[in-house]
């Protein structure tokens, strides 16, 4: 063998170590991505986004039923969370999580695709209700015993702010009408104390705090703008609202409406309304009368009353169809049977709806084209095509109260 | 024979009170919904208080089931509990006070 020969043979001998090298990490290469394909498909077959998702309070026995409003059907139902009677709900900005807070001050994060509360605290005796951050990173909860507002890390619901809503000679308020605003804020109002306080994280850590005092007696639940400008809360204790324009808090909160209900006789009020998103269409904007059988119209360029609308009996949550044209509202006990809803443009009843007793909530669909309805009574969640208000779908739910879709996420104030 | 007569009416009258003081098993359920779902709504579900004050036994320690039957009726003038009395008659006020003194509110 000559040292060519020699040489070629040896390199023969190479190349065929290599090429079984090769050969090993082919199929190496092959299984491993078979195991990848598999794998994806496995993932494929159960992936879904998360913006047509809701979850719906089941308020009797403490559960939360996740429903989708593509073709309106029920996912699943999600356990272990506590006392859930008048319980509310925000989400992540990825719209997977749901931040829950429950009466019995159980603040939960439930991971919606997966079914499953990945992060559970009982934050304090008796909570209310809560906000999302504008940077998503944080959740405060309101509470009413221990009054005052707690702040929480989204990611594990560990404790990041105790804000105790202190007044008078050591007293402690019940605290409502929790929301977001522009600039890493929460706003909230102390039922108690009459006040409405601003709470700044934009500086990280512990937060600035502006109180407005004296802004009437006992504002019941209050909410804030789309845009995040105007902050107005709702007084049970006398006639009007209390606006802030969070634009110039160094201007104050003023009363606007301030004689809304002078002279008259308020009926007794079975039930508290809620000032829950916006309802505006144009300037105007629409809220419930409290202890009146009225829907109010305010004027929000000259922050006059521009209307009354005479309704079926004193309203609850009074809500703007995403477009604006039309405002739909129900209604206390023991009027509760009711849904009607009124013409933004004729500022008058357009439609009166008898889905049964117990209305409690009310959630459009994200554009609007249906609207869901909890039915406590009838154990039913109704959805209605809100162009011809017929009734499209009914779903079982065991005493349904709150309806809250994901697109909440990306809206100020809720 | 008066003898004969006087038990039956005594017991016949016994029945005619406890007729008037109780409510009828249905009105009973309709009335422990209530309590739960709509006084429930301020007083929270399992009644241990919301924007309205705890309604459980030791909430309630030392009070007379007579105040809680005029607050249940009447309401409370100057804060937001509502006179119910459209709704509830005076021995319903009574039962439901009972209830809520003994803790048996549970529908």
């Amino acid at each position: 063998m000559s040292f060519s020969e020699t040489s070629r043979a040896a390199s023969e001998i190479h190349r065929a170590s290599v090429y079984a090298e090769w050969g090993t990490t082919l199929v190496c290469t092959l299984m491993v991505l078979l195991l990848i394909f598999a794998g994806a498909a496995q993932a494929a077959a159960g992936l879904r986004g998360s913006g047509d998702l809701a979850v719906v309070v089941e308020r009797a026995n403490g559960t939360l039923q996740v429903v989708e409003t593509t073709g309106n059907s029920s996912l699943k139902r999600i356990e272990g969370l506590g006392d859930l009677s008048h319980a509310s709900a925000v989400y992540s900005r990825d719209q997977r999580y749901a931040f829950v807070f429950g009466r019995d001050g159980g603040l939960s994060k439930v991971d919606l695709l997966e079914g499953t509360v990945v992060a559970r605290v009982v934050q304090s005796g008796n909570s209310i209700g809560g906000a999302i951050s504008q940077d998503g990173r944080l959740v405060a909860v309101s509470n009413y015993e221990p009054g005052g507002v707690k702040v929480f890390s989204a990611d594990d619901l560990s404790l990041v702010a105790d804000i105790p809503a202190e007044f008078g000679a050591g007293q402690r308020s019940k605290v409502i009408g929790l929301v977001d605003a522009p600039g890493q804020k929460f706003v909230f109002s102390l039922w108690d104390a009459g006040e409405i306080w601003l709470a700044d994280f934009s500086a990280g850590g512990e937060p600035s705090l502006i109180k407005f005092k004296g802004i009437g007696r006992n504002p019941y639940d209050a909410l804030i703008s789309p845009d995040g400008r105007y902050y107005i809360a709702g007084l049970f204790g006398e006639d009007g609202l209390a606006l802030l324009d969070l634009w110039h808090p160094e201007r104050g909160v003023r009363r606007i409406l301030p004689d809304y209900g002078k002279g008259e006789a308020k009926l007794p009020v079975y039930k508290m309304p809620h000032l829950e998103g916006w309802a505006v269409a144009g300037n105007l904007a629409f809220v419930p009368a409290v202890g009146r059988n009225e829907v109010l119209v305010i004027d929000m360029v000259t922050w006059k009353e521009a209307g009354r609308i005479p309704v079926h009996g004193q309203p609850v949550f009074v809500m703007a169809r995403p477009d604006g044209r039309h405002i739909w509202v129900n209604f206390a006990f023991p009027n509760n049977d009711t849904v009607q809803v009124v013409d933004a443009e004729s500022l008058s009843v357009l439609k009166t709806l008898k889905p049964g007793k117990g209305v409690l909530h009310m959630e459009f669909e994200p554009r609007g084209e249906e609207v869901w309805v909890s039915v406590r009574d009838q154990d039913e969640l109704h959805v209605y095509d809100t162009a011809s208000f017929e009734l499209r779908t009914t779903l079982p739910a065991q005493k349904p109260s709150g309806i809250f879709m994901t697109t909440r996420a990306a809206r100020i104030g809720l | 024979m008066m003898q004969w007569l006087a038990l039956p009416i005594s017991s016949l009258l016994a029945c005619a009170v406890a007729a008037a003081g109780q409510p009828t098993p249905e009105r009973q359920a309709e009335l422990r919904y209530l309590l739960e779902q709509d006084c429930g709504s301020c007083h929270g579900l399992t009644l241990k208080g919301g924007l309205g004050p705890a309604l459980t036994p030791p909430a309630l320690a030392g009070k007379p089931p007579e105040f809680l039957q005029l607050t249940i009726l009447h309401g409370r003038p100057g804060t937001a509990m509502p006179p119910w009395r459209a709704f509830i008659n005076e021995d319903e006020s009574r039962w439901l006070a009972d209830r809520l003194l003994a803790g048996e509110t549970q529908p």
